[in-house]
Parts: structure tokens; sequence; C-alpha cells
């Protein structure tokens, strides 16, 4: 799959993750580049608690500047979001979010599908998204939509991961583009122009 | 495959037809339920839904209900509520009666949570709650004062971390269940349909609370609700918005104060 490295065009990359997911954003985040020309939206199951300190957490592994996701705020290339926990993060076709608190997809708010599919629509081939590690299906569904939309779909490769399961879901269930470990990843997001 | 011109015909039927104006709802929100409808009452396609809306009046109910988010639960964000307890009730406590409106209450779990506020802080008495909501059969429920018992022991902790010192089932009487809300709560809470897209100012309030209902529309209308909520709020009166939602960039924005961390705002013009 390396011959896929050459400079693939991205104008929105996702990374979704449930249960052992964080571990491998804390080694990826910092192996980015610094000006990251295309924004980048994290969908992570989390404790549905008000805290705020994931973001935190996460804005100290990179020099790209991170933040929770505001009601309606464009999407700047350059920043790395973090969907805030307990509602489902959606993007309209201003190319801004939105924030739902309607019922729980595959048991999770956020949801990675809900995430996917409303970006698929919005950004279509110029979307990446990429799945990690996980104890859920969540996900699978929103890499169909990414793929059918003409994105390019790419997973943690299930043997690095601590939750194989949802990594292992979406690739019995369609065409992945790319299977990575960490530092492949990381190499593959730095070519993306 | 919906079309963004197919929701776009939806919606123009839904106000020449029934008067409901959807159209500065979030597109994405408003088109993920739009899906999710046809697919929960198994239309085959989505000309057959807009037949459905455009020949069958009694139709309109149900649509209005799914396509708009009625999710909700009692003491959500437990530190609002304790904010709420200890820096709003007081002030408004000064007042010889207190006029609170639950603007897009849904189902109404939010409203008795702040029934139970007041009576814990002895206001109930001379308070009086009003809950609106576009959409009547959700506002059958709060009349009902009826939740799932199952639920209880959440909202319990959640009114323990909210500063609640009471036995929380103190509140409602299990049956078949269910948990029915005393009846010294609902007879403070005074229900109608109010639609924030199309219906204008009908009171003066103490305490505006509108959480969780702007996320679902675009900037512009966020703006003209907001004015709206400027217009029905007294001098010193205070607006409450959810967790993600904010006056920062609104218009109405230099005339209200940020009261803490929470999303309560004192209106100081």
């Amino acid at each position: 799959m390396e011959e896929n490295h050459l400079s693939h065009t991205c104008e929105f990359l996702l990374i979704g993750g449930s249960a052992g997911s964080l571990e491998v954003l804390f080694r990826l985040l910092p192996l980015l580049r610094a000006d990251l020309p295309f924004p980048v939206a994290l969908v992570l199951h989390r404790r549905n608690s008000g805290d705020s300190t994931l973001s935190g957490l996460l804005a100290s592994k990179t020099s790209n500047p991170t933040q929770e996701v505001e009601d309606k705020e464009p999407v700047t290339p350059g920043t790395i979001y973090l969907a805030p926990a307990d509602y489902h993060l959606l993007i309209e076709r201003d190319r801004t979010f939105s924030l739902d608190y309607s019922e729980k997809i595959n048991f999770s708010r956020p949801s990675i599908d809900v995430t996917f599919e409303s970006a698929a629509e919005v950004y279509g081939p110029g979307l990446v998204a990429i799945l990690l590690s996980g104890a859920n299906e969540d996900g699978t569904g929103g890499l169909t939509a990414v793929k059918q939309a003409g994105g390019t779909a790419v997973v943690q490769n299930p043997d690095t991961a601590q939750m194989p399961f949802m990594p292992h879901y979406a690739l019995t269930h369609l065409p992945i583009d790319h299977v990575f470990d960490t530092m492949e990843m990381a190499s593959f997001i730095n070519s993306l122009t | 495959m919906i079309e963004e011109d197919d929701i776009d015909l939806l919606l123009n039927d839904l106000f020449d037809l029934y008067g409901y104006d959807f159209t500065r709802y979030s597109r994405a929100s408003l088109k993920r339920r739009i899906i999710r409808l046809c697919s929960l009452d198994k239309f085959p396609s989505f000309a057959e839904l807009r037949y459905r809306v455009r020949n069958d009046p009694s139709y309109l109910k149900r649509l209005v209900e799914e396509v708009t988010v009625n999710v909700t639960e009692m003491f959500r964000d437990p530190a609002f509520y304790k904010s709420l307890r200890e820096e709003v009730l007081p002030v408004l406590g000064t007042k010889p009666f207190i006029r609170i409106w639950h603007a897009g209450c849904s189902t109404g779990e939010e409203v008795y949570s702040m029934a139970i506020l007041l009576k814990e802080a002895n206001l109930l008495r001379r308070s009086l709650l009003y809950a609106t909501d576009l959409n009547p059969s959700v506002l059958e429920k709060v009349r009902k004062g009826i939740f799932p018992l199952g639920l209880m022991k959440q909202y319990s902790e959640s009114y323990i971390t909210s500063g609640g010192t009471r036995d929380f089932s103190s509140y409602y009487t299990a049956q078949y269940g269910q948990a029915k809300f005393d009846n010294e709560l609902s007879e403070k809470i005074i229900i109608s349909t109010h639609n924030l897209v199309s219906d204008s100012s009908f009171n003066e309030f103490d305490l505006i609370l509108c959480r969780n209902v702007l996320i679902y529309f675009d900037k512009e209308l966020q703006d003209r609700v907001l004015k709206l909520f400027d217009a029905s709020l007294g001098t010193l009166g205070y607006l409450a918005l959810g967790t993600k939602e904010t006056l920062k960039f609104s218009a109405v924005q230099h005339k209200f104060k940020q009261l803490n961390r929470e999303k309560i705002w004192k209106k100081i013009i």
C-alpha cells in the first residue's frame, strides 16, 4: 500500500476512536507536523461528564491549535477539533460545525457514524477518515458512507489495537484503503496535502 | 438518498400548508431526522413521505414530533443546577413573585427539576413556571409529570450532585414502572404551545431557560430567538442556555453579563 503515499489531497481529516484509542492519539499527535494544511476532528467515546480536561491533554501533545468544538463554529484548516462529550457532531454545507443532542447511535453520543456520514456528504472525495481501537460497531457505517462519497477509509491495524473489535469489524464489512500502525498513520497524515 | 432540493420542497410544503417554518433549522441535523423518519415509518422513497405530508394533515403531528429532537433528562449538567440553586434563586427570592419560562421544554424533565429547586428554596408557592414547546404531544407529558421509573436512579444521582439533600424519591409516587411527580410541582407549571420561530413574546420573565434548543437553529435564527428572549426578560433577569450554546457574537450580547462558568447570563441593560 506504500504506493498510495504519494501526496493525496485531504480537505478534512476525521479520526474516530473508542476504548484504547486515547493511547494511540497520545503517541500519534506529537508525530504530526506543526502546520497541518487541513482541519482535523476527533470523535471519541468518553464519559459524559462536563469536564474538558481531555481537550487540554490532547492540546499538550501537539503544536497545532486544539479545542473542543463550539456550536456553529467554522471548520478552520490547521485546527484539531474535539467533539464535545454527550453531543453528536455534524458538519453543515457551509463547512461549519453543528451539535445535536438526539438519541444515542450505537450506544454512543458522540457517534462516529454520525460525524463520518455527515462529513462525507459535505467533503466527498476530499475526506480522509481513520478508525482506531474500540469495542463497539460504531464507525463502520460511517466509513461506508465515506467510501461511497469517494473519500479515503483508514483503520488502525487490529493487531496493534488495544481493542481490535472496532477496526476489525470495519475491515470485514467494507474495502478499506489503508491498514496502519501508529507510525505508518503519522507518515500518511504528514504526506497529505 | 435524499437530495438537498428534496428537503427544500418538503420544508416549503410544511410552511405553505401548515405554517411550520423549519427553513432556518440546522440543515445537517434536520436532514438526518427526515431520513430517520423515512426509515421509521417505512416510506419506500422520499416522494412517498412528501405525498403523505401533503395529503394527510393528521400525519403532521407525527412528523413534527420526530423531526424535532425531544431528548432531555432531569438535572442534566448538575453543576448548572447547583449554580441556579446557589447564585440565581437567592436573588430571585427577593422578588414578591417569580416568573420562569422554559422555552422548548420538550417532555418537561428540566421543568420539574426547576420546580424541585424552587420548592427546596421555599419559593415554589410564589413562582410560576411557563413550559412551552412547538410540539403539542410532548406538552401532554409535561402536564402528566410521569417519567420512566428506571431513570430515577440516574436522576437521583444528578439531583444529589446538584446540591440536593433530600430523598429524591419523596418527590414522586412509583407505580407500574412509572414515576408520577407530585401535584404540588405540576400545579405551578403552565403549559402552552409556542413556536420560537414564528411566535412573539408573551410575558415578562425573571428567568428564561432554553437549553439545547438553539443548537438546532442556524446563526440567523439563533440571533432572532435571542432577541425574543431579551424582549421577554425584565431588567436584571437571567437567561440560561445549554453547555455548548453561547450569547457571544449575538446582537444582544452587550446587554448581558455571564455569571460564571455555567451558561447563565444576567441582563444588565
